[in-house]
């Protein structure tokens, strides 16, 4: 029946490569334009959350927690609104996860304060004592990489457009500029707010902690 | 043209793959014992600094495994099945031969790569693609290479019709070249920044809800063309070589193949159930994910019905049980699947550890053991020695069997248990546990679940120690064994 076809290699890759293409096609594409709107006054993650966001994938949350609730009364029982697409428009990656080792963290920003955040980090079982999470006291010590998140700031700017102002520009004067003038003072709210005076030593020298704008980008998340 | 028996096959390329399998082996499972036993004692995620923790280990172990081991595991088995189902020696073109050496060094430099750039946490996130953006553009070299040589080879071949292994080769290439390309499309900043930040950093050229399809189009589908694809053509040569049994039927073999084909890419949807993708997409995946079950038990039950009358192998050869019992896990584990993508049944299982149990039974089960198996029965070929030992193939067998075991075992416990917590309520309709509750009640499956890994380690070494003493000191055969593969 398909004995020719097994003596045509050529032919026999184009018919495998159109049944297995098919599918994404047809799965993909038509709901493409619509699931990347974002919803009424979302706005885009400031630098410093940014940065926040390239922590947690660093230290790979995502093998752990979800950032997805599923439209079930336990679910929104225990995390509260359930996910809805437009919230994740401006997600690159996102940041779903499939396992949930740990509770979902869609909007933790909602129910936890920064310094909880750090004393968790600091030490998870002097905040929740059977915790089996690592200690994250790395993250006290390393400093962010704001200039990268500054950098991917830029480049949705121009490649997505997603809706930065004119602070957001090319260039390393301009992100010096904006780190002095927007980055920093907001680092310094989320240091005070964790109550930690070596962090906050840290951010007034112009330091920023990897654990500041982690929480800053946690804080985000409502 | 030449004669069939004359034709001396070249298997340099084959040797080197076999090594690399065994190292990634022991690598990437040892990585994934310590990371199940960190979730069962947390204190050994402070063993290496920032870089020990279970989160940033987590991705080290499925890459490792995946494009270590597995993929280590599949070319082997294609540089050693192909040329002979070809009828073609790769030594018969010097320029072929050189480019699978690039393809080696590549693929070397690669898997360091990845290994360093996972472990300093430079990721772009995405389950089974977190490599970067130029590690991404190495890879689609070394997969350009393995089809230029997967072609040269067809177009140099002396037998005409492609044997059904072939088949699957193919379509294994196809479907992760279209897969990979597209997932991870990504925006390097470094070219838009005005040459700030970090130069290996990119973003997703998608976000979002659309991010996540096209991620699960992949990961799930990762899962098809490198664990059951390959795997497949794998079952397809070495199991009637080694039994020297004719495939049991030319037309579910044709089936199973062009239904795979079909359906496969269309089950992505069933990782996204209760998210925020449109209903329905979910159900296009909750429905040819229950489709699924048809060629995937076509494969299989062909496979099994090879053994038809010849089932006193069973007993008599290590590698048989380890290719039934590979058969029969495949089964398994194309029929859990199917039920967890039951929305229904979904809305329990997803999040929980029923999904590394089903992801491990796969794997462990059918994967591994296939790979196992086919470089034992190629090692006799390619070194002209007999395999050293049979009794620690044996032995192998039933320690990594039993691991098998309490892994999915214990993780099906684990799995329903969270899933049913999570969502239990009192009289009143509150919920009844606070989310570590049902972290604590999970210890002890934990604590089996890292034993049953320990075991399958233990499995491991032994295929290690095996094959090394195969290769150097098993006794030597005067001329090439047909079928049964000789072991001391």
């Amino acid at each position: 029946m398909f004995h020719w076809l097994e003596k045509n290699p050529f032919l026999f890759s184009v018919g495998v490569f159109i049944v297995i293409a098919f599918a994404g096609l047809i799965e993909i594409l038509p709901n493409f334009a619509e699931a990347a709107r974002p919803i009424k006054g979302l706005k885009p993650y400031t630098v410093l959350q940014l940065a926040g966001k390239e922590v947690y994938k660093k230290d790979n949350c995502i093998a752990c927690h979800s950032q997805l609730i599923r439209p079930f009364k336990a679910e929104t029982d225990r995390y509260g609104q359930y996910s809805l697409s437009g919230e994740y428009a401006y997600d690159r990656p996102f940041l779903w996860g499939s396992k949930r080792t740990g509770p979902d963290l869609h909007r933790v920003g909602n129910y936890r304060t920064p310094d909880w955040h750090a004393n968790h980090m600091w030490n998870p079982k002097s905040v929740v004592p059977d915790s089996i999470m690592p200690a994250y006291k790395h993250q006290f010590k390393n400093i962010a990489d704001t200039e990268t998140a500054y950098a991917e700031a830029v480049t949705v700017k121009k490649v997505f457009n997603t809706p930065y102002g004119p602070e957001i520009a090319p260039g390393k004067a301009a992100y010096e500029k904006y780190y002095k003038s927007i980055l920093l003072p907001e680092a310094m709210k989320i240091a005070k707010a964790m109550k930690n005076k070596d962090v906050e030593a840290m951010v007034k020298q112009g330091k920023v902690p990897e654990i500041v704008a982690l929480i800053a980008y946690l804080e985000k998340l409502k | 043209m030449q004669s069939n028996a004359a034709l001396e096959y070249d298997y340099d390329i084959v040797k080197l793959y076999m090594w690399t399998t065994v190292i990634f082996g022991i690598v990437g499972m040892t990585i994934g014992v310590l990371i199940a036993s960190q979730l069962a004692f947390p204190e050994l995620n402070y063993l290496f600094g920032e870089y020990g923790t279970f989160s940033r280990l987590r991705p080290l172990h499925t890459n490792v495994v995946i494009y270590g081991f597995t993929v280590s595991g599949i070319l082997l088995s294609f540089y050693y099945s192909a040329p002979r189902v070809l009828k073609v020696s790769l030594g018969e073109s010097p320029l072929l031969k050189k480019l699978a050496y690039l393809q080696f060094g590549l693929y070397l430099i690669a898997a360091t790569g990845m290994v360093i750039s996972e472990l300093m946490g430079i990721t772009a996130s995405k389950e089974y693609a977190q490599m970067e953006w130029p590690l991404d553009i190495l890879i689609v070299v070394i997969w350009v290479l393995w089809g230029v040589i997967m072609f040269g080879l067809i177009g140099m071949r002396r037998e005409k019709a492609l044997y059904i292994s072939l088949w699957y080769y193919i379509a294994c290439f196809l479907g992760v070249a279209m897969l990979y390309l597209f997932n991870n499309m990504e925006v390097p900043t470094i070219f838009f920044s005005g040459g700030i930040g970090a130069w290996y950093h990119s973003v997703s050229m998608y976000a979002g809800t659309n991010d996540a399809l096209v991620q699960w189009w992949w990961g799930h589908n990762a899962v098809a063309f490198v664990f059951t694809v390959p795997i497949i053509a794998i079952i397809y040569y070495f199991l009637p070589k080694e039994s020297g049994q004719a495939v049991y039927s030319y037309k579910l073999s044709l089936l199973s193949f062009w239904g795979l084909m079909f359906v496969y890419l269309w089950a992505g949807g069933h990782h996204l159930l209760w998210s925020t993708v449109p209903d329905w997409m979910q159900t296009m995946g909750s429905v040819f994910s229950v489709v699924l079950i048809l060629p995937s038990w076509g494969s299989a039950i062909n496979m099994l019905l090879t053994m038809k009358g010849e089932w006193n192998q069973l007993t008599e050869n290590p590698l048989i049980k380890f290719m039934v019992l590979a058969s029969t896990f495949y089964m398994l584990s194309t029929l859990e699947g199917p039920i967890q993508a039951v929305k229904s049944v979904n809305a329990i299982a997803h999040f929980t550890d029923w999904i590394p149990g089903h992801v491990h039974d796969g794997v462990l089960g059918w994967v591994a053991f296939m790979i196992f198996a086919a470089a034992m029965h190629s090692a006799t070929r390619v070194f002209k020695r007999e395999i050293y030992s049979k009794s620690l193939l044996e032995a192998q067998f039933w320690i990594q069997t039993t691991g098998v075991v309490l892994y999915f075992t214990s993780m099906w416990i684990a799995g329903i248990t969270q899933g049913m917590m999570w969502r239990a309520v009192d009289e009143y309709g509150n919920l009844m546990y606070s989310f570590i509750d049902t972290v604590s009640v999970l210890h002890p499956y934990y604590t089996i679940r890292a034993v049953g890994g320990l075991l399958y380690l233990v499995g491991m070494f032994m295929f290690a120690f095996n094959l090394y003493k195969t290769a150097t000191a098993g006794r030597k055969l005067e001329k090439e064994p047909q079928f049964r593969s000789p072991m001391a």
